[in-house]
């Protein structure tokens, strides 16, 4: 390859990299200055914005860990775990249903199915407020577990279905010429074969389960039954003026989701690219 | 935002029918196992039906009715409510924000990033390239609620940031309160949210200039043809599929914002900021006016509908022509 070094071409190259590096500090200082920020004591904190903090001091972590984020972290993983379970259940079972199972009107429930695509949660809001209050479901956690899944199960079920019908025909064939049943099949045949989409469900399910905020907010209100970004407004409102411990919470709620994207960075950037480009 | 990503959701319908199972032996059989088939998508159906659906056509009937949740009172108003909506100056200027956030969401997270992937995946480095990436993201996994305080606090007068910053460089006459003011709130929010955005959509552009073979470009640049030309007449026709479904995502989840603006601002000052989302969730769950709201709830269902449904006949089309 050859490579033309001309001036024009020089200034484009720092022009170019000095942009770049500015959009990192755009985005890891303030990151940044909120971990720091757990760490001071409100005087440092009102003092200089921009100082460190004079000492390591845990007790912000620890204040907010004892002001209900404990509780809102468990609401909050015991919500993602059940509501990526069922979703991810439900949805593959829709998509076998749909793309390897005879079934009557099968392009009529397709349409049900992925229709839910196109519906912002926001519409239906109100009616299921008062559903869900005449249920006696409001301010429970099944509230978010049931909304968590309904909500997703059309999108969830569009990305496995889209992988499903790629799968060779002469599988189930097999299955079926081996007297395995249809159930056997799913479960030994079909579903460990889509292994690659269902990671990406479950990593694009945890983290719109772990940051939601809508259904959230309308539907919990008591420290027992909220989750993290719901819990951390209460924390603000309740506790306004101690900032350090709200940026202690704020780093306990980020932390999770952050530590998962680098781990799995491979399977979150499929899941995504999967998630917008099928 | 992925929730509502209105996806090509009815064009698989037909390749479901021809996935279908190879055909059983006597005709009642295969009627009594193609019942039986239905159980695989029943659970879906249910859930959806109960949940996605119903409240759907429930809020229709809500919007014609004047209703009090405390005393339970409900009265017919026919179409009211939709002209109390008419004549509403905080609806129509809710609307306008979100517009406004409509296309600062698409110049900077829809062209911004193509330009921004496009300059990230010309990097020999693989590393850097990677790295970049992840950076950039890093707001996108942290939560509009998290991204949302943190910014609150970038704003605030006394120790926030941003207003230092300004002192720090000289510039201290541009310190404002920025949330606190009717003229900055909004654009203030928005650029939080762009922050926020900007790595995600990058992130996915930049794997569907992957996609483009290498070869393409290197053709171009034997030819002589400099790296802005090949942008143009390489990159942006080739990832012109994502760019269109990114527009519509963009646009869709521009109508649907609620968080941010719930966290920084709560739509004051003096209602500023008030978007669509936090229009109805004012009305109907501080004022109680389950009506009203069903009404504003219906006007994002038709926005948002009508987005889906353009982007589904867009598909069709370029099916065709294909």
């Amino acid at each position: 390859m050859v490579t033309r070094l001309s001036f024009a071409g020089v200034i484009g190259r720092v022009f170019i990299w000095s942009f770049l590096l500015c959009l990192v500090v755009v985005v890891v200082y303030p990151l940044t200055w909120m971990v720091l920020n757990g760490f001071k004591t409100n005087t440092e904190l009102f003092g200089n914005p921009f100082a460190l903090p004079l000492q390591w001091d845990w007790g912000n972590y620890a204040a907010a860990w004892n002001r209900g984020v404990s509780n809102y972290l468990t609401t909050s993983i015991l919500v993602t775990v059940t509501s990526t379970i069922a979703t991810v259940f439900i949805s593959a079972w829709a998509a076998y249903g749909l793309t390897r199972v005879d079934i009557p009107f099968s392009r009529t429930w397709s349409t049900i199915i992925l229709g839910g695509l196109m519906l912002a949660p926001t519409v239906a809001l109100v009616p299921l407020v008062k559903m869900f209050q005449s249920m006696g479901l409001y301010n429970t956690f099944w509230a978010l577990l049931i909304l968590y899944t309904a909500f997703r199960i059309p999108f969830t079920t569009f990305l496995i279905r889209a992988y499903m019908i790629d799968l060779p025909r002469e599988v189930d064939e097999a299955a079926e010429v081996d007297g395995a049943s249809r159930w056997t099949a799913f479960w030994r045949i079909i579903l460990p074969m889509c292994k690659p989409i269902i990671i990406s469900t479950i990593i694009l399910h945890i983290l719109f389960a772990w940051n939601e905020y809508l259904f959230a907010m309308v539907f919990t209100s008591g420290t027992d039954v909220q989750t993290l970004p719901v819990g951390l407004t209460s924390l603000m409102s309740k506790h306004g003026t101690d900032y350090p411990v709200v940026f202690a919470g704020m780093v306990i709620a980020a932390l999770p989701v952050v530590v998962l994207f680098f781990a799995c960075q491979r399977y979150f950037i499929k899941g995504l690219a999967d998630g917008i480009g099928k | 935002m992925l929730l509502t990503q209105p996806s090509k959701p009815v064009e698989g319908a037909t390749a479901a029918l021809t996935a279908a199972a190879p055909p059983p032996r006597t005709p009642r059989r295969r009627g009594a196992r193609r019942l039986v088939g239905l159980s695989w998508i029943m659970p879906a159906v249910v859930v959806l039906a109960v949940f996605v659906y119903l409240p759907l056509v429930q809020n229709l009937g809500f919007s014609t009715i004047e209703w009090d949740i405390y005393s339970g009172s409900q009265v017919f108003i026919g179409a009211d409510n939709y002209v109390k909506l008419a004549g509403d100056p905080i609806f129509w200027s809710s609307l306008g924000n979100n517009v406004l956030y409509a296309v600062i969401s698409l110049a900077v997270q829809v062209f911004g990033a193509i330009a921004l992937a496009a300059v990230i995946e010309s990097i020999r480095s693989d590393r850097w390239r990677r790295g970049l990436r992840a950076v950039y993201f890093i707001p996108s996994a942290i939560s509009l609620t998290v991204a949302g305080l943190l910014f609150y606090f970038i704003y605030e007068p006394n120790l926030g940031l941003l207003n230092h910053l300004l002192d720090g460089i000289g510039l201290g006459a541009w310190a404002q309160p920025w949330l606190g003011q009717e003229s900055t709130a909004m654009i203030a929010i928005i650029v939080m949210s762009q922050w926020q955005g900007f790595g995600y959509s990058t992130l996915l552009f930049a794997v569907a200039i992957q996609r483009i073979p290498s070869e393409l470009y290197e053709a171009a640049s034997i030819d002589g043809i400099g790296p802005v030309r090949r942008f143009f007449t390489i990159t942006l026709p080739l990832v012109r599929e994502m760019t269109g479904l990114m527009i519509i995502v963009t646009i869709s989840g521009a109508f649907q914002v609620f968080n941010e603006v719930m966290v920084m601002t709560s739509g004051g000052p003096n209602n500023s900021t008030q978007v669509l989302g936090t229009w109805l969730y004012r009305n109907g769950f501080v004022r109680n006016d389950f009506g009203y709201a069903a009404a504003i709830a219906t006007v994002i269902f038709v926005v948002t509908l009508g987005i889906a449904l353009v982007q589904l006949w867009i598909n069709r089309r370029r099916r065709v022509e294909w």
